[in-house]
Order: structure tokens, then sequence, then C-alpha cells
């Protein structure tokens, strides 16, 4: 193993929270080395509007994701079962490369309610403590929404998100989202057009006595340029954004929004197509150190530094502590340990309309987050008592892609191949419409991540173990919103509409969606998680953490902009705190 | 005796002072005036060495007559000029000749730098001088037989060449006349943008009307309002000089290198000068000709291909995205008389140039792979007739002309 020369910052992985830390942190002066598992990607060299949109190459053959023979997950769905390794990525589909997931997401760029950040108090408060089935882990977060709305505000602005404020600085605003925490702003840009089945999901929900609104999105509606000097063009509903890299600067990802600037910054490095393996510290183990990596010609080095920045996706900043052997691994049965406990994932379902040939939705012209909304029985914003669960879902109708290989809608009970399914397909494809529902996870005593007993990786480090399973309380909040959707569906018009309410057993086969969080959560004191509320690891102050793997549990949002808002709120500290007097904790345990 | 010695001391002192004088080693003021003159020569453009740091040199240079070697100008004695005094290089400045006597080729544009005053080359001089040292041996004789023969030159010169300083002219603004010494002498604009005659001369009535090079078309910039920058606004030619977009351009192939090792760097008076300047002097255009009627056949193959291929970014009325992708209506790169530009980026894409007030380099991607010769004929023809526009038709010949010219050479990365 070769030494080099010591940086001041080295950041595990170059996705939106890695890009955006080396970014501001080599404004400030600091010589930053971001060490990435995958290869360099650029706009303009890797998605360019000529081959970009190839739905075989990137949604089919899932060209710009992780391969599970570098690294992958075994999974189980309780502790009794032995868990087998993931050999295709179906469930989620964790990102690679320069822009990690941050290249491939839809942009749905989502604040927090208020009450999910104090969950556990809120509810207790509201309906009894008795609420919360009996092994359920939720817990308040330490850190309140008021504390991170100015880095909503500033990631927003960076993402350029389109959308319309529903509550500016308390005042409640026509035509936005009535239940979303205070804004300082506006969003930067305005919503994207709603298309035919939007405007109808807003006729129907508002009869209804729901309050819809357009869905906060980053595929941006106008030209921009954010405030690191970045631009962007306006979305052209081409439909390719999930899975793919957006070819048209419209899409907010660390490409688009970070990358132009940051690589531009002479005190900052990137070393693509290199895996850490290790966080190495010092021998007491209270300080670390650098980090281990191996290149991809299989040398191995060791990168000091004074600052280390995990960046990397949820599951493999926990999986890379376990291997580090830093902070206590959660023991289910004794109840002990922090590291991989409240791992919680979302509970998504949701209702599909079918509409008369007259109503042609042309949804081939669609964009990752164009859509309307309705948070009616989201969060608390409706009143859970004798409901029987905590949490709740949105309610979403949106307008993703028609991309010609896998949309082949047919009528419910018609064939599943020949001419009669063919004709059936004919009759469906563009009269069908989804109103789906996005809802939240709770943490679950027996619900977490740990090393595999068997099975390791190419580099013979152990797998990570995911145990999980979908448990009665947001089962049933899922089924209770799921009916609202299919109303909806009814009111839109549909002359028929099916409902598919979220069911266990977890299977890791069909995708559902790439929000796994938790595991490294963060908390009030060292008992109740791994890092601070700036943060900041417990037992290893010059350790930093970021991601969804923060979060004590799942709210019914997509991750996204609360995953940007924690890592502002973490700069702020660090910048602020943390260098003023390097080494210590910002918080006394 | 002894009063002889000390006189001869204090007269030895004196004259030592002397030179320092005219050589400071700490002349603060002269490095950076010579800093900012590299700058604004854009020396660094030809001159880059292999570390993508100095100018230690070892591009080739693509020229008409074979591809030149540009040479290591960092102050190593065996490889750069660490041997040549400031009277050398001003001789290399001014008349195109290296301390041995031997002719420089014009593709160094001493045809340009002549009019530079003898302190301006002293300064630059001093700048490059004030560098690190980088040995590197450049091969300094790749152009085939006859060019190689560099005694050539002095008949080239006689017939091509006035050696000159700049004489400013007296009715005309400070700024004017700024400008007019930044464009003709250190910025040597013409190299590119004036077109050459059958020797590789510029052909001095044409001054700046836009010229061929290396399968580009440096566009007229002339005060032409149909082909030329007339119809820009000095802010609109601030901004393109400083961050290389505007609403109706984005720089890219060699002007690319142009805007971020040169313009993007020079001061706002400088620009506002060169825009003055440039709006200023004679237009010099053929007129604007018929627009090919929509009817046509070819323009309504290239409008079904424009909506298809390109109506994307650049918007159904060719109002592109301002500072993005280019404004195709009034546009006066896609009108020029050779098409060339146009064909160049539609065949094998561009990456426009990233300055440092616009960092963002946006492409646009080859569609090489996609259209035949009479689609990008027609696509390019609709273009430079429509919303305005008017330029002659392109044909199957211009098009694949330039699929294979540009065949195998990736595309223009910017900076």
């Amino acid at each position: 193993m070769s030494r080099l020369p010591k940086k001041d910052v080295v950041i595990v992985g170059l996705g939106w929270t890695g890009s955006i830390m080396a970014h501001e942190l080599a404004m400030a002066g600091l010589d930053v080395v971001a060490i990435e598992r995958g290869p360099w990607r650029d706009t303009a060299s890797d998605y360019n509007i000529g081959t970009a949109p190839d739905e075989l190459r990137y949604a089919v053959r899932q060209d710009i994701f992780l391969r599970p023979a570098q690294d992958t997950q075994t999974a189980r769905n309780s502790m009794d079962q032995a868990a087998l390794p993931i050999r295709k990525y179906g469930s989620y589909l964790p990102g690679n490369g320069v822009g990690g997931a941050g290249v491939h997401w839809n942009g749905h760029t989502w604040r927090f309610f208020p009450s999910d950040f104090n969950l556990r108090s809120h509810y207790t408060e509201r309906y009894g403590a008795g609420i919360f089935p009996e092994n359920c882990t939720a817990q308040d977060w330490p850190v309140t929404y008021d504390e991170l709305e100015p880095h909503y505000d500033f990631f927003e602005k960076v993402n350029g998100t389109s959308g319309r404020a529903g509550n500016l600085k308390g005042a409640i605003q026509p035509g936005g989202n009535p239940f979303e925490g205070w804004r300082s702003d506006e969003y930067p840009t305005k919503p994207l057009s709603p298309n035919l089945a939007q405007i109808m999901f807003q006729k129907a929900a508002t009869e209804l006595g729901m309050h819809p609104f357009p869905l906060p999105s980053g595929n941006i509606s106008e030209a921009y340029t954010n405030p690191y000097g970045v631009r962007m063009a306006p979305c052209t509903y081409c439909g390719f954004c999930e899975w793919f890299g957006c070819a048209n600067y419209s899409k907010a990802s660390p490409l688009a929004c970070v990358m132009p600037a940051l690589v531009r910054q002479p005190n900052f490095e990137a070393r693509t197509l290199c895996e850490v393996t290790k966080v190495n510290t010092t021998p007491d183990g209270k300080m670390a150190t650098g980090v281990t990596y191996v290149d991809a010609a299989g040398r191995e080095w060791e990168q000091p530094a004074d600052l280390v920045l995990l960046c990397a996706y949820a599951l493999f900043n926990v999986r890379l502590l376990m291997i580090s052997k830093i902070g206590a691994q959660y023991d289910p049965v004794s109840n002990t340990g922090t590291l991989g406990r409240n791992y919680a994932y979302q509970t998504n379902a949701g209702s599909v309309g079918y509409f008369s040939k007259d109503v042609n939705f042309n949804s081939f012209a669609g964009a990752g987050s164009l859509g309307m909304m309705a948070d009616d029985y989201n969060g608390d914003n409706f009143d859970h008592t004798g409901l029987g669960f905590v949490g709740g879902a949105n309610i979403n109708c949106t307008t993703t892609n028609a991309r010609p290989i896998r949309t082949h809608p047919t009528q419910p009970g018609a064939p599943k191949w020949g001419s009669a399914w063919k004709r059936s397909m004919v009759e469906t494809v563009n009269h069908y419409q989804s109103v789906g529902t996005q809802g939240s996870s709770m943490p679950y005593r027996d619900v977490y991540l740990d090393l595999d007993p068997t099975y390791t990786d190419r580099l013979g480090r152990p797998l990570m173990r995911m145990t999980f399973d979908f448990k009665e309380n947001d089962l049933k909040m899922s089924r209770f919103v799921v009916d609202k959707t299919a109303e909806i569906a009814r009111a839109m018009g549909a002359s028929k509409v099916t409902t598919s309410y979220k069911k266990g057993p977890w299977n890791v086969v069909p995708y559902q969606t790439t929000h796994n969080t938790g595991g490294t959560v963060m908390s009030s004191t060292p008992q109740d998680g791994v890092v601070n509320r700036y943060t900041q690891h417990w037992d290893v102050p010059n350790l930093f953490v970021s991601g969804a793997s923060l979060f004590p549990q799942n709210a019914g949002y997509n991750p996204t902009g609360t995953v940007g808002a924690l890592t502002y709120w973490a700069l702020d500290a660090i910048k602020n705190k943390y260098l003023k007097n390097p080494g210590q904790a910002l918080v006394q345990a | 005796m002894m009063r002889g010695t000390i006189l001869a001391a204090t007269l030895l002192a004196a004259t030592t002072l002397a030179t320092a004088a005219r050589a400071d080693s700490d002349n603060f003021t002269e490095l950076q005036r010579g800093r900012y003159l590299t700058t604004a020569g854009d020396c660094m453009g030809c001159h880059i060495g292999p570390d993508g740091q100095s100018m230690a040199g070892g591009n080739l240079l693509e020229t008409p007559f074979g591809n030149i070697a540009v040479p290591n100008i960092t102050p190593d004695n065996k490889t750069g000029i660490g041997t040549w005094s400031a009277q050398d290089f001003y001789e290399a400045m001014h008349v195109g000749k290296r301390p041995d006597g031997t002719h420089l080729y014009p593709a160094f544009p001493y045809t340009s730098f002549t009019k530079m005053s003898r302190a301006d080359t002293d300064a630059v001089y001093a700048y490059l001088r004030a560098q690190e040292p980088v040995a590197n041996e450049v091969d300094r004789n790749t152009l085939p037989f006859p060019f190689n023969i560099r005694l050539a030159m002095w008949a080239w010169n006689r017939l091509n060449f006035t050696p000159g300083e700049f004489k400013p002219d007296p009715q005309r603004s400070e700024a004017y006349n700024r400008g007019a010494y930044l464009v003709e002498g250190p910025g040597h604009c013409g190299l590119c943008h004036t077109p050459r005659n059958f020797m590789g001369g510029d052909a001095a009535s044409d001054e700046l009307k836009g010229g061929a090079l290396q399968g580009w078309f440096a566009p007229n910039i002339t005060a032409d309002k149909h082909l030329g920058i007339g119809a820009w606004s000095e802010a609109e030619i601030v901004d393109y000089l400083r961050t290389g977009h505007t609403a109706r351009t984005a720089a890219s192939g060699p002007m690319s290198e142009v805007v971020a090792y040169s313009t993007s760097q020079m001061t706002d008076a400088d620009l506002k000068a060169i825009a003055t300047y440039l709006r200023e002097r004679s237009a010099v255009g053929a007129p604007a000709p018929q627009p090919v009627a929509s009817t046509d056949p070819h323009m309504q193959a290239g409008a079904a291909i424009y909506e298809d291929s390109c109506a994307a970014c650049h918007a159904r009325d060719g109002q592109g995205v301002a500072g993005m992708f280019p404004r195709l209506a009034d546009n006066q790169l896609v009108q020029q008389t050779d098409p060339s530009g146009i064909l160049h980026v539609v065949l094998q894409g561009s990456r426009s140039v990233a300055a440092p007030q616009a960092v963002t380099a946006p492409a646009m991607p080859s569609l090489r792979w996609r259209l035949s010769d009479q689609q990008v004929a027609d696509v390019a023809t609709f273009i430079r007739n429509s919303w305005g526009n008017a330029a002659a038709a392109v044909t199957t010949d211009q098009v694949k002309t330039m699929r294979d010219a540009t065949a195998g050479i990736a595309m223009s990365q910017g900076n």
C-alpha cells in the first residue's frame, strides 16, 4: 500500500452530497479530494441528446447503475431467514459514477413537514403514546424544520426547482400546497405546464375537498442560472428522466448544477474508478486519519486527511462504517448499538383509471416530476384518531413517460399475450392514467442492517445484510390512502379503476423505489444514533456522514430535498463551527 | 591613482545602474503589463505545452501547407528562448526573424505583432523570461517540401508583409484606437477572420471578412449588418468576448480557446474598445441574397428535419435558449457565405467554451450518424433561410466535403 500526501478533506463518493461538500469546502480554501467508485461522467460527453434517450441501454439494461459484481447486498424478510445476495438489482437501483443517483432521479424535490422532524413527540402529544406499534423505533430528529428551512431554500436555488409556494412565511398561497412548512421564498422557477391528466386530477381532487398543487420539480420549466453560475435550460418534456442522464441541461443533478463550477477549482481533485475500502482511525479509534482505497488496477492507496466525509449512497455509508469498525453495531436481540438501526424504505401503491377513447393523455410528453399532487393524507395533515396507524402518503398524478419498449398497458382482465393482448394495448395506450401514493416507512426493532455472515465482495469484505419487510402499520396506512386514489380516479371520469394495495413480503425483484434510508441515524444522544445533529460522528469528531442514512425514519416523500438541506446544514456547521476548532465534538455526549 | 580607481568604480556602478533601470528584474509594472499582453495575444492558445500549463509548445498547427509544430517559448536555454535578448524577441515579433536570421512562418502572426510597440514587446519578453523554464524539444521542421525552405519566406514577406508599428488615427476616439491596436496588433484577430490569398497572405481589402480554418469558418467580424457584427450591440460583443455566450451565439471550435485563454481575462475597458473599433470600422460583406423560398422542396424537407432533430433545444421559432443554445434566427454564423461553420457543428457536434463567468459549456451533439448528406444540406438550407435569415442553399457536395474533412476527428471539447 502506498501512502499519499495528506489532504485537508477526503470525500467518499461524488454524487449530490459529495459534489456540494467538495464545492463549498474548496471555495472555503480547503484542499479537497473526492474518491468515486464509478466512472467520470459529464453531460456533454456522456448524455448528449443524440444518444441519451436510449430506453434499451439505460432503462432496460440499466447502463448507469452499480453492477452487483462490484457490490451488492444480501436480503431477507425476517431474522429467522438466511439472507441471499441480490444478484440483479431490482427493488432499488444504486447509482454509480460521478453524479451518483442524482443523475438518474426523477427530480421530485420535497421538503418534509415540520411535524416529520418531531414525529414521535408530535404524535404522542396529539394521540397518546399508544398510537405507535410496540416495536416501532420511530424517534424525533435532532434538528427542526425551522433550522433546515434556509438550507432547503438554498438547495432549491442550486437546483432551480420549479413549483408554486403554498406557504410563504406563514401566509397560505393559492395554488400551492397549504400543508407545507413555511417557505422564506417562492420556488426559483414557475411550475411545469400541467397536461390533461393533471388538469383533470386538479378538478377532481378539488371537488373531493382536497388541495391539489403542482409537484415541486427538478425538471425545470424555464432557463435559469443558479448561485454557482451554472446555467440550465427549460425541460422539453422528452420523458427520459428516471434511469437516464438529462441531455437538455434541464434536470437538476450534480452534473447539471454543481460539477461545471466545481471542476474549475484548482484545489479540488476527483479520483474515479477508485473504491474506498476503509476509513482509517488512530489506534485509540478517536480520530479518523483518512481512507484506504483500491484503484482500477487493483493497487491499494492510503489517502490521509484531516476531515473525512462519507458522501456515498445511504447503504454504502452504513457498510463502510461497519467494515471500518467505527461505532457499535446494532443488535436487535439485546437492543444495543446504533450502527445499522432504523433502516426504513418507502410504501408506494396506487390506482389506475381507464378512460374512454376520446380522452387522449399523450403521456409520451412527460417529465420525471411532471405531476399534480395532494397532501391531504400525508404526514399528520389528517386526523389519525381511530385509524390504527402513524404516517401518511402523498397522492400523485404524474406523467413521467410513455417510452416505447416498456409502455404496454392493457385493460383489466385482458390476456397477457397474443392478438387479444395487442388489441387491448391499442385500446388502452393513450387512455389510462395512474393515481399513485408515496408513503412513509417507519422503523422497527427487527428491521435493520448488519454485515452478512456468509457472503463477501470481490475484495473479500462481507456484504451488508438487509433485514426488512413491510409492517402492518405501514400497510394499513397505505391501504387507507390508496382508497382515496381510487375515488379520485373515478371522479376524473375513469370508466374502470383498478387498485393495487401494497403487500408483503418485500420482494427484491420488481422495481419499487431507490429511497433506502437510515442506518447512520442522526440523534440527540449517542444512545439513539450514530451522528449528532450536525451529522458529526458521535465517537469520531473529524468524521461526518451525509445522505438519507441520517433519517431516523422515512416520510411520505422522496428524500432528495431533505438530503440536500441536511448537506447545507452540515456545511454551515463545518465551516462556521468545526473548522474554527477542528477535532472537537460539536455536541457534548 | 587611488582617486582614479574610485572614479572608475563609480562610473562602473553608474553604468550598471543604468542597465538595471532598463531591465529591472523587479519591475512589477512591466511584468504585469507583459502578462496582460500575453493574455490579450492568446500566446497560450498555440504555445501551450504538453503539461497543459506552460508555454513549452509542441502542438501541431494545421495550415494549408502542412502542419507546423509550435515552438517552446519558455526561457529554457536549450529548447526554449532562454538565450534570446529583448532585441532578438523584438525582431521575431516585428519582422518575423529568429536570432540566427532564419525566417519564421507567418502562422506565427508577426504580420500582426509588427504593430506592437517596442515597449510592449519588451514587456511580453520580460514576462516570458519570468516564467519557469521547461525543457521540451520541438521539431521545428515539420513542413513538407517546398514549404520547408524558410528562405522562401523572404519572397513571401516582400509580397505580403509590411513591417511597422501601429499608428493611431487622430480623427478617431481613444477607445477606437485602443481597439484597433488590440485587434490588429496583439489580438491578431485577422489571422483567422481575414481570408487568405493563395499564398496564405492576408487579402487586405477583405480584412476581417471571415476566413476558413481547420474545418471551420471564422465568421465576418466587420460592421456588416447581415454577415458581420453590425447588428450587435456593444454589450453583446463584450458579453461574447467575456463569457463566450450571448442570446445569439456561443463560442466553439478554435474561438473557444480564444475566449478561455484570452478575452475572458481582458479588462472591460479593452473589451469595450474592441467593440467600438469593430462597430465603427467599415462594413464588408456581400449583400443579403433573396432567401430560398419556403415552398422549395429542400426547405420543406429541412423544416421537417429541424422539427425532429433541432427544435427541442433551438426552439421552433429559432430563438434558442439565451446563454445555452444559440438563437438561429438572425445568427450571423449560420448565414456566412461559406457554410463550413454550421456544417461542422451539425456533422461533428461542438462543445461551447466554459469561461469563468459562464461555466456550463453546453454541447451540441454530432448528427453525422443519423443524417445523410442530403438531409444535412436540407436542414442547413432551412436554417440559413428561415426566420428572416437569408443565405445560399447548401449543396450535398459541400456536406460531403465537410463530412470527409471532419471524419475521425473528436468533437471539439471547448476548454
